[in-house]
């Protein structure tokens, strides 16, 4: 978007009479970010501390240097998890955007019973993926789920094991990802959509546009700060993948759908290596931060 | 500025196109009933149907049974008092959670957008990053500092918890929203002499409909359904929801009753759910506030 | 600056309140049995101490076998605000001994003769440098197999008492078209095989060398092959759609007769019994053949906590107590279908499976032949254990062939241990 902001300098001040006024905005902000300086940056700090001492059950302080990471790089299952992050994050985040888009911009033509679609479009994200989990392994189960199902209507040899294929299962984990959170995206969408003013398109209309060049043209590069809050949201989302696959595959078969969540939770909690946790949640954040940062500062910057 | 939705008042469409646009939303429809189906159908039949291998058909005995345990005889703890207890544990918690959060990501979009300082793009971009920080690793220092500050096992120190992993997101949301909205605005409101709280409330708020509604959606969604923080900084007489279910459906060496777990998640949704169908008429209704232009 | 200081202050203080700690006479107990039955179990013993004026104060947290229990103590512990009484299994309770956070049993231990009823092997776990520090609830053993007996007349099969007659016995169900072996494709299901085939292959005396010494020659030998080899033989017998299957639904395959054989521990008896159908007549429970002799146990526990109050104390000490009373142990156990951690109860309540497991469990006891599981965490400590785990599964899910899953088995304890 063009520069729509401004600084409250461009504002006359009144004559000397406001410390307060002055400082008022920066007073408003200044406990969110003392909190996430603590709560989260100096977490932070301290979970690169702890990736480099000997804690096993609870956090200890003997210094082994880069011992942690050394081991981490040799465990397979890391790796497995790193290439199912980028495998599972890239579709996840593109699927999720163009369903949105489309499915927002399709709900927005006046639609009859648009709050009902809405609902059901919406509703994945209120349920907890400890049970939707269950309901998509049964589904996605050859045994008992749609290839049971189409195969009893006749269509025999038809064949949906991806579930139960090393290779494959990845895949399905996307596909329930997808059905809980492109709904909600959808609704960002569509906040967005809502709030784009329709003189410009009036004006475009006339001149004879069409829908689809008025999307393309006029609506989505609109939708830009849309885009960008449905980009941290589903990025947060996959690099947090954690329910998930718990209740959809636990992880298997075998190792072949672990995700550095999960990784990061069994190290640290389950067996008891919370150096080696520490390590893995400082890489995450490491790389995570090699991502998000140039994308947030290039978004920021043109705004000016 | 919500004015009224860009596309319904200027694209036409013609009834080949509609039938188009109704065929595929509701062919996607389709996809996100489906694990409902599966759910709703499941907790309506005895569960030797479902271990006997129907899980997928309609049920050939129609049951209630499992709903009225899940709600208020299945076994959570060592009591048999269902979910139905742990309803006003989480309301507690969450309603308070959401409503600080939300306002204070609003206060803080609205400073980040309309009284710019110098590094606030910095400030915006540290509140931002916070999103992704990973619960997990988190759980340990808070304990510790949940401890120092005497609330661990309060409720108002889950509440403060939730704040605190929450105020990135809410930010987000109302400063990507306020960037759109016309500062003009809100400069002939300072020249008219309105003060800073007095444009929030009367100009600022009132426009806020649409994106209030996927803040209080998403705030609402993520803390009625966490598990790690509500399990690890409740105590036994605050536990939420979450943890409920999770005692209701996880069991690693006892039966199964898959029928109740199914009606439990559906209990356990239904206030999200409420929150999303009373909350989504303010999509509409966001357009309606034409106070802002018109 | 200051202003920033000053406003995150005067929220933190806003929010303080005092947490609220257990009262004196207050257990406050974390666990994570929270299905029907055992949560009905446990319930006996919240009556009982509520008889002897003791609130008890539920901190249920189920999931993962206990693991997300383990994770909230740890935020409890650290937060300054532990529980008086935690449920725990196997090596848990010696890492919190070790750490210095547990409570001391030896007085009701001693005044009630625990050292004499207890099985050596499980008191193990339950003191840690000779002092009590637990108090043992039941014992659950993994080396049974669960047959279907109308599957196994009507194919002419005859309960198996070797390794070799086991694997004909699967073949000919196999054969006439049955899912021979119902089996779950989750690593502790994995590893709960491995359990059976570990003993029937190498027997107690490696066993106890490779996997609770840790012992990298016997890890590396090729008993351990076979070990392996046998696995690979019995990933043969499972169906295709094993992969993520819940435990319960590879025993219904059983009860409903479209499979023969199950090899869990002997909760899945509690599936059985709730479906109507009765020991040595509609099933079968048995020893994995070539195993008979040994018992591989897992044991749950209540760990107590320090605390500072002699009120508090006294509560845990009657909570001990009331657990190790015999007649708690027979009303529990005989629901959870484990057998009690005292070996001088009656056996008369039980049923036909419980009979023999607490009949074996004693021999065992005597012969020394009671060895700790090693997919439940009583061979040896959490991390060695998930790294077991991760080579067993690999293999059984045919990501390593056994010499290869030998050699990875031998480094992953190395790193681990």
């Amino acid at each position: 978007m063009a520069s729509t902001t401004d600084t409250h300098r461009d504002v006359p001040q009144r004559a000397g009479s406001d410390w307060l006024r002055d400082a008022l905005p920066k007073l408003v902000l200044s406990p969110s970010l003392a909190i996430v300086l603590v709560f989260v940056y100096g977490f932070i700090l301290f979970t690169v501390y702890l990736s480099f001492t000997d804690s096993r059950i609870l956090p200890s302080y003997g210094w082994v240097s880069w011992l942690n990471y050394d081991r981490l790089f040799s465990i397979r299952e890391w790796k497995i998890a790193v290439v199912n992050l980028l495998i599972f994050g890239a579709l996840y985040i593109v699927i999720c955007c163009v369903l949105g888009l489309a499915l927002a911009i399709l709900l927005d033509q006046k639609v009859r019973a648009e709050g009902f679609i809405r609902t059901i479009y919406l509703y994945p994200m209120a349920l907890s993926f400890i049970v939707t989990g269950i309901a998509w392994k049964w589904f996605l189960d050859p045994g008992i789920g749609l290839q049971a199902v189409v195969r009893s209507w006749g269509w025999e040899s038809f064949t949906f094991t991806w579930i139960k294929d090393s290779d494959m299962a990845i895949y399905t984990i996307v596909i329930a990802a997808v059905w809980q959170t492109s709904g909600f995206v959808m609704a960002m969408f569509l906040a967005g959509l809502r709030g784009i003013d329709n003189e410009v398109m009036k004006a475009a209309q006339i001149d004879g546009a069409s829908s689809f060049a008025l999307y393309r043209r006029i609506v989505i590069p609109q939708l830009r700060p849309a885009f960008m809050s449905a980009f941290v949201v589903l990025a947060h989302m996959a690099i947090k993948s954690y329910d998930l696959i718990i209740a959809l595959t636990g992880g298997g078969p075998g190792t072949a759908t672990s995700m550095p969540a999960t990784f990061m939770y069994s190290y640290t909690f389950t067996r008891n290596q919370m150096g080696i946790g520490a390590a893995s949640a400082t890489i995450m954040m490491m790389s995570i931060a090699a991502i998000m940062v140039p994308y947030i500062y290039s978004e920021l910057r043109e705004k000016k | 500025m919500a004015g009224s939705s860009a596309s319904q008042q200027v694209v036409r469409t013609g009834a080949g196109a509609r039938f188009v646009i109704y065929t595929i939303l509701i062919l996607f429809c389709l996809y996100y009933l489906v694990p409902l189906y599966v759910m709703v159908v499941n907790s309506l039949k005895p569960l030797g149907e479902i271990t006997s291998g129907g899980m997928m058909s309609l049920p050939r005995e129609w049951t209630l049974a499992p709903w009225h345990s899940a709600w208020s005889t299945a076994q959570v703890g060592v009591e048999a008092t269902g979910l139905r207890p742990f309803f006003l544990n989480s309301i507690l918690m969450v309603v308070p959670a959401v409503a600080l959060s939300t306002f204070f990501g609003a206060l803080n979009g609205y400073v980040l957008t309309k009284w710019r300082f110098r590094g606030d793009t910095l400030v915006f971009g540290l509140l931002l990053f916070a999103c992704f920080i990973p619960f997990q690793m988190v759980l340990i220092p808070m304990a510790r500092m949940l401890g120092l500050m005497h609330a661990a096992g309060t409720v108002p120190g889950l509440i403060f918890v939730h704040l605190v992993y929450g105020i990135g997101f809410s930010t987000l949301y109302f400063r990507n929203y306020y960037q759109q909205f016309p500062t003009e605005l809100v400069r002939a409101a300072m020249i008219d002499g309105a003060g800073f709280f007095t444009i929030f409330r009367r100009i600022m708020l009132p426009a806020s409909g649409p994106i209030a509604v996927v803040c209080i959606i998403w705030q609402f969604t993520n803390i009625w359904n966490d598990f790690l923080f509500g399990a690890s900084f409740s105590d036994f007489d605050s536990q939420p929801m979450t943890v409920a279910l999770n005692n209701l459906v996880q069991s690693s060496t006892g039966v199964k009753e898959y029928n109740v777990h199914f009606a439990g998640a559906i209990l356990a949704a239904l206030p999200t759910l409420f929150v999303y169908i009373v909350a989504g008429r303010f999509f509409v209704r966001g357009l309606m506030a034409g106070s802002v232009k018109g | 600056m200051r202003r920033y200081l000053g406003g995150a202050a005067s929220l933190l203080a806003a929010l303080m309140v005092t947490s609220s700690m257990a009262r004196a006479a207050d257990v406050e107990v974390l666990h994570w049995w929270t299905s029907g039955g055992e949560a009905a179990a446990l319930n006996v013993l919240k009556d009982k101490l509520q008889s002897q004026g003791i609130t008890w104060k539920d901190m249920p947290v189920a999931g993962g076998g206990g693991t997300e229990a383990m994770t909230v103590l740890r935020a409890r512990v650290t937060a300054g605000n532990p529980p008086t009484a935690v449920q725990m299994l196997g090596f848990d309770i010696q890492d919190w001994a070790k750490e210095g956070a547990l409570g001391n049993l030896d007085e009701v231990a001693s005044a009630e003769g625990w050292d004499a009823v207890v099985p050596e092997a499980l008191q193990r776990f339950s003191k840690y440098d000779g002092h009590w520090i637990a108090a043992p609830v039941n014992v659950h053993s993994t080396n049974w197999v669960w047959a279907n007996k109308s599957v196994l007349d009507g194919l002419g099969i005859a309960e198996p008492k070797t390794w070799d007659e086991f694997i004909a016995a699967l073949q000919k169900v196999k054969d006439a078209g049955k899912v021979a072996l119902a089996h779950g494709g989750q690593p502790w299901q994995d590893a709960t095989l491995f359990d059976g085939v570990v003993l029937a292959t190498g027997g107690v005396d490696f066993y106890k060398k490779a996997f609770v010494e840790l012992d990298p020659e016997a890890l590396g030998s090729d008993t351990m092959k076979q070990v392996f080899d046998r696995m690979t033989v019995l990933r043969g017998f499972v169906d295709d759609n094993f992969s993520g299957r819940d435990w319960n639904l590879a025993s219904a395959m059983v009860i409903k007769g479209d499979a023969a054989f199950q090899i869990m521990g002997d909760w899945a008896k509690g599936e059985f019994l709730k479906a109507g159908k009765v020991p040595d007549e509609d099933f079968l429970c048995f020893r994995v053949p070539g195993s008979e002799t040994a018992v591989s146990f897992n044991s749950d526990q209540f760990a107590i906590f320090a605390v500072s109050s002699d009120d508090a104390r006294k509560a845990q000490a009657t909570m001990a107590s009331d657990i190790m009373s015999p007649d708690f142990q027979i009303a529990f156990n005989k629901v959870k279908g484990s057998v009690p951690a005292r070996t001088d109860v009656p056996k008369d309540d039980f049923d036909a499976c419980g009979q023999k497991g607490m009949e074996q469990l004693a021999a065992a006891n005597e012969a020394g032949t009671l060895v700790g599981s090693i997919a439940h965490g009583h061979a040896n400590p959490a991390a060695v254990k998930n790294a077991i785990y991760d080579v067993v599964t690999a293999e059984f899910n045919g990501e390593y062939d056994s010499a290869t899953a030998v050699e990875e088995l031998v480094t992953a304890v190395e790193i681990n241990k």
